[in-house]
């Protein structure tokens, strides 16, 4: 037995290298639905029936030239020594465009096994793979389906390399034209060649005729021999001429697939009626995250009464001190349990994402909307990261990534908090409930399409104000439609309710105790009354900043400056401010509209609070990631004071123009 | 013609690739290169197209759509 067997991971972007890799070693990498997101090699151990194994996990590449930093990086790895076989991932339901890699592998001459990943998606879609016939084309190396969403096929693809990592491919798998064979063998034979390389001299003698930049750099006096035309088409073509001829014989019942497809596509992606779709859709999702939001908020409001009422009682009864139960009631309580009640409607939003995502839809959204972002300088795909902007910014700002140009990123970063967050949702529902009666919905509803909006020419501006005119065009591959797969979609919603969960008992939890805190005490101790503690002599700075935007009050100015730690802060605070147990309840709404009431805070003055929320500078969270992202403290800098005057800016004249009209 | 003036659902062939060095490599390796068949599914008066290749979908933006020249295609390949 080998003392260590060394194995690369190999794949195209998103074929799902990195989640294998973390199930194998138990590391917890970054995984992202995005390409670029592995750029340099990370190592783990892993062991099978004692075999100890070291995996290598590679940048995500379409091939192996030496074009781009991610194929330096994964050639150099596995040309070294030290690697004994290269675990090549296959996304199983995009096998075509998957196999060229595979093609270029297999010249290599090095061992390979085929992990055929997305087993599971394949047979969702009614497809079948020739699991005889596949290998045999492949010159009989293993092939092995598995599937890291199902945790199948795992062992057996261990397997496969603890017994064949010393096997390379039985035979040439790709036999190119007479003409290119003889340049082949003719360069194969070049002394030089067979002496620097015996074991790679065909793999060598192509990437000449290639003319392969590292190759040619590294045999000086080869270039002499060389023919003087380029055949690198002429190999890829072959490559990809071999591959159809694979799917041919290996793929059975894709052509019905791909007729639903476009049957689908004609209606989805229509010229005309393709924009109007999508904003249709968006429209449900929020219409469905409001209404049955809103039905199914009950049960958790009753949940929430028994459980406070409970703790009340418990700390009464064992005479706990009056600030401890104020802590918990006042504070913890209403901070974090108003919070949760909201659970319901970020559970319908993430659900009806996850179902856009996985059924295909995203991408054409991409393509739906290349028009629209063309105008304002960024292909379309600079639209996919805005739309996660609609769950999260935090990973909106870093899906930024697929997009190639920096300028283009920069700009997306800055326009995506724009789309309103679930964090968000919460303050719509609670301030559109308060104070716009039976439009309620509207009102929230309104804040996306605002968002939207100002997010589009911001972006226009900012293209008016840069020379660069330059288009990055758009290239996006549009996979087949599918099912949405219940357990994806489990997996998704559940990530994201623990998400909200987590940051309930964390973030929230603090800010729940800290605000509290600064609203019960000052430099005296605990005061009585709230309007002399800490947070109002803060609250009541801010007072003639707000008051032209219609929020004078230092309550909001305490709730907007918290705010800045997690939005959903904003109706904690509130919360604890007037003292409700549940903000999310009719009793609770009233108590805090009769108090804004009282300082004669009105449907005006609420529109422009949900404005400056919508608008002002995103939470902690999401500026960390900023300045990771674009690494530059001038930007993240910048970012701030732009979204802080931006948000006043449109809060005063929301207000000013309100008053106006309506006043 | 360009890829753009070509028929919804027509067999055509790439003839040549009028883009940077960067975009053609990018093109290449997901298999579009001269003398590749494509068809387009569906188009965009801003010049966007969808196209299938390979038994892939790709939706393709203007700039690159313009730099892609195409022919009807023949069905005797001649290379």
């Amino acid at each position: 037995m080998k003392r260590t067997i060394n194995v690369a991971f190999v794949g195209n972007p998103n074929c799902g290298k990195t989640t294998l890799f973390n199930i194998y070693t138990g590391a917890n990498l970054k995984v992202a639905n995005w390409p670029g997101v592995t750029v340099e090699r990370k190592e783990g151990l892993t062991e099978y029936k004692k075999q100890k194994i070291k995996l290598v996990d590679t940048p995500g590449i379409y091939s192996l030239t030496s074009y781009s930093i991610e194929e330096k990086i994964t050639r150099t790895c596995i040309m070294e020594e030290d690697i004994d076989v290269i675990v090549n991932i296959v996304d199983a339901s995009a096998m075509e465009r998957n196999l060229y890699l595979t093609m270029q592998l297999l010249e290599l001459g090095k061992p390979v096994i085929l992990a055929l990943n997305m087993m599971d998606i394949v047979e969702e879609r009614g497809m079948e793979i020739d699991l005889h016939r596949l290998p045999e084309m492949l010159g009989e190396i293993p092939v092995v389906p598995v599937s890291a969403r199902k945790r199948s096929g795992l062992d057996v693809l261990m397997h496969a390399v603890k017994h064949h990592y010393d096997e390379g491919p039985k035979f040439l798998v790709i036999n190119y034209s007479d003409e290119l064979e003889a340049k082949i063998e003719m360069l194969e034979k070049i002394p030089e060649i067979q002496n620097k390389e015996n074991k790679n001299a065909r793999w060598v003698a192509i990437k000449l005729l290639e003319r392969d930049e590292e190759v040619c750099r590294h045999y000086t006096e080869v270039p002499n021999d060389l023919p003087e035309e380029n055949y690198e088409k002429k190999i890829i073509n072959q490559k990809y001429d071999y591959i159809e001829e694979i799917i041919e014989e290996c793929l059975f019942y894709k052509s019905e697939k791909e007729a639903f497809t476009d049957k689908i596509d004609g209606i989805l992606t229509h010229r005309i009626w393709g924009v109007p779709i999508f904003l249709g859709i968006m429209a449900l999702v929020f219409f469905l995250t409001f209404t049955v939001g809103d039905m199914l908020k009950g049960g958790f409001e009753i949940g929430l009464e028994t459980v406070t009422t409970g703790i009340e009682n418990f700390l009464v009864i064992i005479n706990a001190a009056d600030w401890l139960i104020s802590l918990t009631v006042n504070g913890i309580i209403a901070g974090v349990g108003g919070i949760l009640t909201f659970l319901p409607n970020i559970f319908i939003l993430f659900l009806a994402l996850a179902l856009l995502e996985d059924s295909g839809y995203m991408a054409r959204v991409a393509y739906v909307m290349d028009t629209i972002m063309g105008r304002v300088g960024l292909s379309g795909k600079a639209f996919l990261p805005m739309i996660l902007g609609f769950g999260c910014t935090v990973p909106a700002i870093m899906a930024t990534r697929s997009l190639e140009r920096e300028e283009d990123r920069w700009k997306t970063i800055l326009i995506t908090p724009f789309m309103s967050c679930s964090a968000r949702l919460p303050i719509y529902v609670l301030f559109a409930d308060m104070f716009f009666g039976k439009y309620a919905i509207i009102a929230a509803f309104s804040m996306y399409a605002i968002g939207m909006i100002l997010a589009i020419i911001i972006a226009l501006l900012l293209s008016k104000l840069s020379k660069n005119m330059g288009n990055q065009a758009l290239l996006i591959e549009l996979p087949e439609y599918k099912t949405p797969n219940a357990r994806t979609i489990c997996i998704y919603v559940w990530d994201k309710v623990k998400d909200y969960l987590t940051k309930a008992g964390t973030t929230i939890f603090v800010a729940s105790i800290v605000i509290w805190f600064v609203l019960n005490f000052n430099h005296t101790g605990m005061v009585t009354d709230i309007s002399e503690s800490f947070g109002a002599i803060l609250g009541r700075w801010m007072v003639p900043v707000l008051t032209p935007a219609g929020l004078g009050m230092w309550q909001i100015g305490v709730a907007l400056i918290s705010g800045l730690s997690a939005k959903e802060v904003v109706v904690s605070s509130f919360a604890v401010l007037f003292g409700v147990g549940n903000a999310n309840s009719a009793v609770g709404m009233a108590q805090i509209a009769d108090n804004l009431r009282m300082s004669g805070f009105g449907m005006i003055n609420a529109y422009a609070l949900m404005i400056f929320c919508l608008l002002y500078t995103p939470c902690a969270a999401a500026i960390g990631t900023v300045k990771k992202e674009t690494n530059s403290w001038k930007f993240t800098f910048g970012m701030i004071v732009f979204q802080l005057i931006f948000a006043w800016l449109m809060a005063v004249i929301i207000y000013q123009a309100g008053t106006m009209i309506f006043g | 013609m360009t890829l753009y003036e070509g028929n919804i659902h027509q067999d055509l062939q790439v003839t040549g690739l009028r883009l940077q060095e960067a975009v053609m490599r990018r093109l290449s390796s997901l298999g579009i290169l001269e003398g590749t068949r494509v068809s387009i599914l569906n188009k965009k008066k801003n010049g966007a197209v969808i196209i299938k290749v390979r038994g892939a979908r790709w939706a393709i933006g203007r700039e690159i759509v313009k730099g892609i020249d195409v022919e009807e295609w023949l069905d005797e390949k001649d290379n």
